[in-house]
């Protein structure tokens, strides 16, 4: 049973805890907290709390919403609600017939076993730069809806992603869907990574004429599929130096336009 | 929340982690505790069935819900459960600290492909790191464990 030194033992530091049971009733709660961060499947924010690099004074955890994990078809695309989780989504048939570009990225977001909690309106929220989704949904030229007290918003991918973790959403916005137009065209996703399931040193997602590129600028980005580094400067670190990282960009480019 | 089978109520403390939950307040010590940050698969435990960080919840979010941690699959004096059996055959271990989660993420995997192909096996304990077998013993066992369950 607990040890002495256990008991009580937390890693995040403090915050208050809601638990709304509809989108209306989230979306009053972030109208009205101060500094409210949306808790979906945790994935990427839980960590963050884990290490206190994330602080925030209140947690709106969405999980408990009815109604607000459906994958369906909508407008000639695909629509994935804010807890519609990766694996639900690679699982889902209707994903793989209209946009199987999507199923294919999903698969290569972390390991299944995140995917059981991660979500897709999570990745694109936390707009980690490096990550598939973005990148996926960019190319596409989808776009996200988001709810708040205010009402109801279209933000359209180039739009969304505006900085490093950080999107066009206000702090009192929910992402309630993200919208992935069909694509019949040829498609392509291609990444670099050390590791299987780790984050890629840098990728590149072709729809159609599209090419958008991740992991090598502050956003996911678009670029000319005829020369896909002009004008990139992606940092160096201690996996991938600048010039390796416009390298990759080049063949993987070039294997996507080919595919 | 049902863990194992038991209600237990969800701890009163919001920022407790389930990982935390399970091992200090129910002394569900066989998960264990590596990275905290998703990364190295140690506190796998099963959320209704299907394999989840417990490191990357809240446990108050596993209110309402069924989890199963390794204490689950065989109880003292029973036969082991098929992929333990699988690990214990094949040498799928060495120190043991990453084995429980690797034995809850392969029950997962099992359940959602029975027969899964070479590449189905490589992805499913990908999200798991071992520092001793290589893998080698690992993969072996889970082909393993899918004879045992026929």
């Amino acid at each position: 049973m607990p040890r002495r030194g256990d008991v009580g033992r937390v890693k995040p530091a403090r915050f208050e805890y809601h638990s709304p049971r509809s989108v209306d009733e989230a979306c009053s709660l972030l109208s009205s907290l101060e500094d409210a961060k949306v808790l979906a499947g945790g994935q990427s924010l839980i960590p963050l709390l884990n290490f206190r690099l994330a602080r925030p004074q209140h947690l709106v955890d969405i999980n408990r919403v009815e109604g607000l994990d459906r994958v369906y078809a909508r407008d000639g695309g695909i629509a994935v609600q804010a807890l519609a989780r990766q694996a639900a989504v690679e699982d889902s048939s209707v994903v793989a017939n209209l946009c199987p570009l999507l199923s294919e990225a999903v698969r290569l977001v972390a390991h299944r076993v995140i995917r059981n909690r991660g979500t897709v309106c999570g990745s694109l929220a936390h707009a980690d730069p490096a990550s598939e989704l973005p990148a996926v949904l960019l190319a596409l030229g989808g776009h996200v809806v988001t709810r708040s007290a205010r009402g109801e918003r279209l933000i359209a991918a180039e739009q969304l992603f505006r900085g490093v973790f950080e999107s066009a959403l206000a702090p009192d916005e929910l992402m309630v869907e993200a919208w992935f137009p069909e694509l019949v065209e040829a498609y392509a996703i291609l990444e670099e990574s050390r590791r299987h399931g780790d984050f890629a040193l840098a990728g590149v997602v072709r729809a159609g004429d599209n090419l958008a590129l991740f992991g090598v600028a502050s956003t996911p980005v678009l670029a000319d599929p005829s020369d896909p580094s002009r004008g990139l400067e992606p940092s160096a670190d201690l996996e991938a130096t600048a010039e390796f990282r416009r390298h990759l960009v080049r063949v993987l480019a070039q294997r996507a336009m080919a595919a | 929340m049902k863990v194992n089978g038991v209600d237990h109520p969800a701890p009163s403390d919001t920022r407790r982690l389930l990982s935390d939950h399970l091992r200090h307040d129910l002394g569900l010590t066989g998960t264990h505790v590596g990275c905290e940050h998703g990364v190295c698969g140690c506190c796998t435990v099963l959320l209704d069935g299907a394999p989840v960080r417990s490191c990357l919840m809240l446990a108050v979010q596993a209110e309402g819900h069924e989890v199963a941690t390794i204490e689950s699959l065989a109880r003292d004096d029973e036969p082991l459960h098929p992929v333990q059996q699988a690990f214990h055959e094949c040498h799928g271990l060495q120190c043991g600290f990453c084995t429980p989660g690797f034995v809850m993420s392969v029950v997962g995997l099992l359940a959602q492909h029975p027969h899964p192909t070479a590449q189905q096996i490589e992805e499913g304990i990908a999200g798991n790191l071992c520092r001793c077998t290589g893998y080698a013993s690992i993969r072996r066992a889970v082909g393993r464990a899918v004879e045992l369950t026929r």
